[in-house]
């Protein structure tokens, strides 16, 4: 079997769409076009380099067309794998491939979201599983917090270590001037706000913001010749293990274990190579089983690790530089985010955040409850 | 291949009305199947058998949802001692009274109205 080439191609532009809370009557193709814009900008490319155009949201079905049509393009390859908001981790490697296999030569990867305009509810409609829906679980958050019970059952991780993950990440948005939150945050913050789906409150839960953006990714020949260094791609791994909590093989072990693992073998890389680690943070637990199934930790010593500040600014491994999905900004699909800072920080671009030296970043997206795993890790020049 | 004349769900559904908790078996596979589907996820065969549940299980995981309004109510994972989990919540206990590791006992609610019965659970020794 083939696969993918480690470092044959790389992301060369990045750029958020508008976040928080956007001007009235936007739409969500709005947004993508927002940030095509800006990503191509960024590199230096233009509309009529694009052959190849991705995107995923929840709010138009048939977002690829609409968002070609927007553009007046009409690409000589598609992509609209939608896994939740882990599908644009998926989107690089399926570009990647089309780029190998020259079916695409640039291609722009899109993600558009006005659920906080909207409402939640109209933004994402919910499906009816009749096994589980009478039971009327606050989804997504009671499928996590179904987990977390176990984790907490098995390996004795409190509220408290749970919380130190939220702590931490609005450590990190108190130094990205784009975050929606900024003000201070505490344990105590956390462990006494309005309680959701036991055991989080809604300090556990992301927020529910606007957003979107886009990202470039070309062959590693051509990038060399944009405007800003490259972030290339080392390594690429994937695991879907069920779509329903009810079907998930063991809560306390995601797929983060399987696509982690092949993402490193890719990459020829281990996770102390790893200089800034960006993961979908949807609500505390989810930090904590990737640091785990990510091997940055053993399996159940996760709540331990992200003790003491160990993840956040001034701690051991730099974990959700942006301040995450917790703290600066969730529009229901936040992998594209966490790709978009895992190339920033390899440029150094990140300001007070930045991470020292930052040579390789692993961007790792979640989809549906835990169920769509997909890791990238990306790496500077010297990397190659 | 002869059309099914019942759906899973509907399958499923009747044996509620009847007071029973129903589960497939694969026969290729030897082991239980949950949800009813119309092949085995382990082997891709669709001899699939239905069965009756004894209705006895252990609370795997538990959540308390709390909405805006109305009084919190508990959502759970229940591993049935045939080896198949579903999701239920165990009613007769607070909803934060409830651990994983309880045994609980199956019965049906009837929320009338077009809504169709749905298994949930009490603990056993309450029953």
């Amino acid at each position: 079997m083939g696969g993918l080439n480690r470092g044959s191609a790389a992301i060369v532009g990045v750029a958020e769409s508008d976040l928080g809370q956007v001007a009235d009557g936007l739409s969500v193709v709005d947004l993508m076009a927002q940030g095509t814009k800006r990503a191509l900008d960024d590199c230096g490319l233009s509309l009529k380099d694009v052959d190849g155009l991705f995107s995923a949201t929840a709010q138009s079905r048939l977002s690829v067309l609409a968002l070609a049509e927007y553009l007046g393009i009409n690409p000589a390859f598609l992509g609209s794998t939608i896994v939740g908001g882990s599908s644009f981790e998926y989107h690089v490697a399926h570009a990647m491939g089309a780029i190998a296999l020259g079916l695409c030569s640039v291609a722009v990867i899109a993600y558009g979201s006005t659920q906080r305009s909207i409402g939640r509810k109209q933004a994402s409609v919910r499906e009816i599983n009749p096994y589980e829906t009478p039971f009327k679980p606050f989804m997504p958050a009671s499928a996590y917090a179904l987990a977390a019970s176990r984790h907490m059952h098995e390996f004795g991780t409190t509220r408290e270590h749970l919380a130190a993950v939220a702590v931490a990440a609005r450590e990190w948005a108190l130094l990205n001037p784009a975050a929606w939150e900024n003000k201070p945050l505490t344990i105590e913050g956390v462990l006494s706000s309005r309680m959701v789906s036991y055991p989080f409150t809604v300090r556990d839960c992301c927020l529910v913001t606007d957003g979107g953006g886009a990202i470039v990714v070309t062959s590693a020949e051509r990038a060399r010749s944009l405007k800003k260094p490259p972030a290339y791609v080392l390594g690429f791994g994937q695991s879907v293990t069920h779509a329903s909590i009810s079907n998930m093989p063991d809560l306390t072990v995601t797929g983060a274990l399987a696509a982690g693992k092949a993402a490193y073998k890719m990459a020829k890389l281990s996770p102390a190579d790893v200089d800034a680690v960006e993961l979908y943070d949807a609500f505390t637990i989810n930090t904590i089983l990737f640091l785990e199934d990510l091997g940055f930790c053993k399996k159940g010593e996760g709540g331990a690790f992200v003790e003491g500040g160990r993840i956040g600014p001034s701690g051991q491994l730099a974990v959700n530089t942006n301040g995450g999905g917790l703290s600066y900004c969730h529009p229901g699909m936040y992998g594209l985010l966490l790709l978009i800072e895992a190339v920033r920080q390899l440029r150094g671009e990140c300001g007070a955040r930045q991470v020292k030296d930052c040579e390789v970043a692993l961007a790792h997206g979640n989809g549906g409850v835990l169920s769509s795993q997909a890791t990238i890790i990306l790496g500077t020049e010297a990397t190659l | 291949m002869p059309a099914d004349v019942q759906s899973p769900l509907r399958v499923y559904l009747d044996h509620l009305e009847r007071g029973e908790l129903a589960y497939q078996f694969s026969l290729a596979a030897g082991r239980p199947v949950f949800f009813p589907r119309v092949l085995c996820p382990f082997t891709g065969s669709d001899r699939l058998e239905w069965r009756v549940s004894a209705g006895i299980g252990t609370v795997h995981a538990t959540t308390v949802v709390h909405q805006a309004e109305g009084a919190p109510y508990n959502v759970a994972l229940i591993d049935c001692d045939e080896g198949f989990r579903m999701m239920s919540r165990v009613e007769e206990v607070a909803p934060d009274k409830v651990r994983i590791g309880l045994r609980v006992r199956f019965r049906v609610h009837r929320p009338g109205g077009d809504e169709p019965p749905y298994p949930v659970f009490i603990p056993v020794e309450a029953a």
